[in-house]
């Protein structure tokens, strides 16, 4: 091969191409099957995209593990391999998996399955698997805008659903505004340091002066482009429109995956360029954090959509997961990375059963639409519950996994009264995800037909469910995964 | 055998769980049988650790350690010493009795209650057991969701407010309480560079006193409102009135007493200088005594018989809390007894509740008057649990509080004065109740024709009067398996405290050796 590409960039681009390949596979092949029926054939060629993408994680793995190192490059520094990268991408394959096998029944039911909707998952993956791996400023935003641009059209699949129109339009919207600012703060960026990567930015950040109008400049804006993306407070707005409006199994993506690469993202210039300026960011990000924390969890009191509790509950999530990063030791690194594996599989199941909940006249997803759901399907109920007490953070469910981490971080660092307002929220969660289990479990059941539920919907709730409680009862080998050598 | 033998009487009432799982819902009297079964292998399996206990023995015993969460410094081990054995022997017998309880009482959803009343049994015993903090919190917090949905599922008329109120109150207490125990884990590394969460080595931990009255407090909150303490008792007259009966019973019971047990178990040993703090101990020491009163006298105006109760109980804790502060032999080992005392009191009180309940469908104490010509039985042993509530000597009340003032009076006189106020009292409002629901004429034409206790009742207050008038009137092996770790517990927070009490009789002794 060239010196424009080698063999290393193939081994390192492998797994994308793959992506993108079945992804553009499935848009084509989509007029093969004119009946919607047929179209659940594409589910499995998703699976079999994702197969060989995960074949090419795999080999990027053992040859880490194999020759001892602990990162392999590519592509002249513009994109990394490491136990980072390759943590994330795990996790994206894992939830792009789970989404496309239970999404076929949901498309029938809305009357909207169309084979678009399969290449856009993977076309979606496909801007994830740079967000994890790169390393360089335009490799990021354009990742960041295919996994976006995918997102926008997913979100308004609906297209007879008022809601999921206006959905998309104010994510757009929103979205393009955002990516305005993380483009500005990246200029500047390149401004002082005349490159995109984010070693010589690093680099360039240390040689100047730590209050420099310009380095703050551009790490504002860059913050609020991140900031956005992983729907922090104040920049949530859009989240509760886009995840109630959005079909479910989208919503579920979005939540989850979406979220997850924005945070990789995030981590990415946090723990790389930004780090010698913690000292200015941490102020920001303390405000930040507990302002998600504060409006998430009393916003969320008050809904009685289940989709817009979980959304308002995400934008909490997002706030404890800036705890880990404002912490900054080795265990808050550890405990977010531990709370963004626990938060994929508890957020992906709650959506779920939400899936379950669609049927040919009801919507499904008001807190009322669950009421007695214990005496009608118990095994829903029951998962449902195990996702709620992870989501509140109860143990022995994988939440408090997360949160232990990130509680002990706070306090190894001497972040008091940031703990204690952490944990008195999780009595304020208990209340809002209370309200569910009280309608699963308490109240009588008004509706007695039977929920929407297909084998792909089962085998998804049964993993993330396994999931959920295993890595709370026994969580050693999930937090060896999570053990990330950081290279800075 | 012994090896295993904690784990054995931990998971055997979550095995009889699952396997009910297995039942069909409409199988209702299997279902009923089973949980039965289940309820008195449990009982019976925890039987041996009281024989095979070796009461002079310092430290824990039939201690397991196996590594749980090795990244984290996080073990799963289990011990017991004499005040965990009788709270664990407690816990089974009352876990039985609430399952006997529950034949008639409960007719929906019975495979739930059931299994929610076994899982909480195995989480309960878990709390008395466990010797690593991280065990012990998820012990703690498990034992949450099963009284939730006892409350929420199969309670009252104001279910779901109680059922959210008594959650969401622990666990703010609980959350803070996992900052403290951080702290201390932080703590022990920087002092030994070692991460553990075992209690057994946090306890060489020593930290500055301002950051000791730190972590004091975090606890503080934690258990006091377990306990509950004034003025952290709110959510527990809800969570009784609108609890069905075993519910009541266990909350009562057992639950109360994981937050005494939480102050002898951790607050004490592990923070010794916050524990002896004068102000501290002074403001836990007023807030126990404004219980027992208080408690009391909220007690007298109850119109409603389960309200009363409820009431009672903070009154009753109030003793032992103040029992525990009281920092003595005396005042610990009679708050143990004491907590042991109001499980089966209280126990019996709450379960005489709920018989009539399931016979009338009321608890309003005007609705009732005369019982005692219609049920001469059930009067018996009401006034059986009355008195013994009272502290009736050769009764086991009696011998709790008795020790309790002992070691209050020797604290410190006032508390023990006011504390005495609380025993009149509440032998007030008892022979009150009393009064007013058995003895004179049946006024109320509906309570003519009401059953007297049958078998299977008898069967459910048997074991409960049998431990009481034992405990009235044999307490010594109480106090001998107590013994150890009281001392222990003293000496640890009062280093000296026994060399001090010993010094005359040892001068005694020099005398006499010097005259020959």
């Amino acid at each position: 091969m060239s010196q424009f590409y080698t063999s290393t960039d193939h081994f390192v681009l492998l797994p994308a191409i793959m992506l993108a390949i079945f992804g553009c596979a499935v848009l084509l092949l989509d007029f093969l099957f004119p009946e919607p029926k047929q179209r659940k054939v594409l589910a499995l060629l998703v699976l079999a995209g994702l197969f060989f993408s995960g074949i090419g994680l795999w080999r990027q793995y053992s040859f880490l593990t194999s020759q001892g190192i602990s990162e392999i490059t590519a592509f002249r520094g513009t994109l990394t391999v490491d136990s980072f990268a390759l943590f994330f991408n795990g996790i994206f394959i894992a939830v792009a998996a789970l989404v496309a096998i239970v999404s076929y029944r949901y498309l029938e039911l809305e009357g909207e399955h169309r084979g678009e909707y399969y290449g856009l998952i993977l076309l979606a993956q496909t801007g994830m698997y740079f967000l994890a791996t790169g390393t360089d400023l335009v490799t990021l935003f354009v990742g960041l805008e295919t996994m976006a641009l995918s997102f926008y059209i997913l979100v308004g699949f609906l297209r007879g659903d008022k809601r999921s129109n206006e959905a998309a339009i104010k994510y757009l919207l929103l979205g393009a505004f955002s990516s305005g600012f993380l483009i500005y703060g990246f200029s500047l960026l390149y401004g002082i340091s005349g490159s995109t990567k984010l070693r010589d930015i690093g680099a360039a950040i240390v040689s100047r002066d730590l209050w420099d109008p310009l380095v703050f400049m551009g790490l504002t804006a860059t913050t609020v482009g991140l900031l956005f993306k992983i729907s922090a407070v104040p920049f949530h707005m859009w989240a509760p429109d886009a995840y109630e409006g959005a079909p479910t199994t989208v919503t579920a993506y979005l939540a989850v995956g979406s979220k997850a690469a924005s945070l990789a993202f995030l981590m990415r210039m946090f723990l790389g360029p930004f780090w010698n300026m913690k000292e200015i960011w941490e102020p920001m990000l303390i405000v930040i954090a507990v302002a998600s924390m504060t409006l998430g969890n009393l916003a969320a009191i008050t809904q009685n959509n289940v989709k817009r509790l979980l959304a308002y509950s995400s934008v909490s999530h997002a706030g404890y997961m800036l705890l880990g990063l404002i912490a900054g030791n080795e265990t808050g690194i550890k405990g977010m990375m531990v709370y963004i594996l626990v938060y994929t599989f508890m957020t992906l199941g709650a959506f779920l059963v939400v899936v379950g909940l669609r049927r040919m006249d009801v919507i499904g997803d008001d807190v009322d639409d669950l009421s007695g759901l214990m005496y009608k399907s118990p095994g829903y109920a029951v998962l449902m519950l195990i996702f709620m007490l992870s989501l509140a953070g109860i143990p022995p469910t994988a939440g408090f996994i997360g949160k232990y981490f990130i509680f002990l971080s706070l306090i190894q660092t001497g972040h008091y009264v940031l703990a204690v307002i952490a944990t008195l929220y999780v009595a304020v969660a208990i209340y809002y995800y209370f309200r569910i289990v009280r309608s699963m479990f308490i109240a009588d059941l008004v509706d007695k037909a039977p929920l929407a539920s297909s084998v792909g919907l089962r085998v998804g709730l049964y993993i993330t469910g396994a999931l959920t409680l295993a890595i709370g009862v026994y969580p050693e080998p999930f937090l060896r995964m999570a053990q990330v050598s950081f290279g800075r | 055998m012994n090896e295993y033998l904690l784990s054995i009487v931990l998971f055997t009432p979550l095995l009889g769980m699952i396997l009910l799982l297995f039942i069909p819902a409409a199988q209702t009297n299997l279902i009923r049988i089973w949980a039965n079964v289940a309820g008195l292998a449990g009982f019976l399996v925890s039987l041996p650790l009281a024989f095979r206990f070796d009461k002079t023995a310092e430290g824990f015993q039939f201690v397991e350690r196996a590594e749980w969460i090795p990244a984290i410094g996080v073990n799963y081990m289990l011990g017991l010493d004499g005040i965990s054995l009788l709270l664990v022997l407690l816990t089974t017998l009352l876990g039985f009795v609430a399952i006997l309880s529950s034949w008639n009482a409960v007719t929906e959803r019975t495979k739930g209650y059931y299994a929610m009343l076994l899982l909480q049994q195995t989480g309960m015993i878990g709390v008395f057991l466990a010797l690593d903090f991280i065990l012990f919190f998820v012990f703690w917090e498990v034992v949450l969701v099963p009284m939730y949905f006892l409350i929420g599922v199969w309670g009252g008329p104001r279910k779901l407010y109680a059922a959210i109120k008594f959650f969401l109150y622990t666990m703010a207490g609980s959350v803070l309480m996992l900052l403290g125990i951080f702290t201390l884990y932080f703590q022990h590394f920087h002092q030994f560079g070692v991460y553990t969460f075992e209690i057994t080595r946090l306890i060489n931990v020593n930290m500055p006193l301002h950051l000791e009255q730190w972590v004091f407090w975090a606890f503080f909150i934690a258990f006091a409102i377990k306990v509950p303490m004034f003025p952290f008792h709110t959510w527990l007259p809800d969570a009784h009135v609108e609890a069905p009966t075993a519910g009541s019973v266990i909350l009562a019971g057992v639950l109360l007493k994981m937050g005494t047990y939480g102050f002898i178990r951790f607050s004490l040993p592990l923070l010794p200088k916050a524990s002896i703090e004068p102000w501290i101990i002074q403001t836990i020491a007023v807030l126990s005594i404004i219980a027992i009163i208080y408690g009391a006298l909220v007690s007298l105006v109850q119109p409603d018989w389960k309200k009363l109760v409820a009431y009672s109980s903070v009154s009753h804790l109030g003793f032992c809390t103040l029992g525990i502060f009281a920092l003595n032999p005396n005042g610990i080992a009679g708050s143990v007894i004491q907590q042991i005392n109001h499980g089966i009191s209280t126990g019996m009180l709450f379960l005489i509740v709920g018989i009539v309940y399931e016979r009338r469908h009321t608890r309003e104490i005007k609705e009732y008057g005369g019982l005692a010509h219609v049920m001469p039985m059930y009067a018996f042993v009401f006034a059986f649990a009355m008195l013994s509530s009272a502290g009736l000597p050769l009764l086991n009340g009696f011998i709790g509080e008795f020790t309790i003032l002992q070691g209050a009076f020797e604290a410190n006189r006032t508390w023990a004065a006011f504390a005495v106020t609380g025993i009149i009292f509440g032998a007030a409002y008892l022979l009150w109740l009393y009064q007013r629901t058995m003895l004179g004429q049946v006024n109320n034409g509906r309570n003519l024709g009401l059953k007297d206790l049958s078998l299977r009742e008898w069967a459910v207050f048997l074991p409960l009067m049998a431990w009481a008038v034992w405990i009235g009137v044999y307490p010594k092996p109480y106090f001998e398996v107590l013994e150890k770790p009281v001392n222990q517990l003293v000496e640890r927070v009062r280093p000296g405290y026994f060399e001090e009490r010993a010094a005359p009789v040892v001068a005694i002794e020099r005398g006499k050796a010097g005259l020959k």
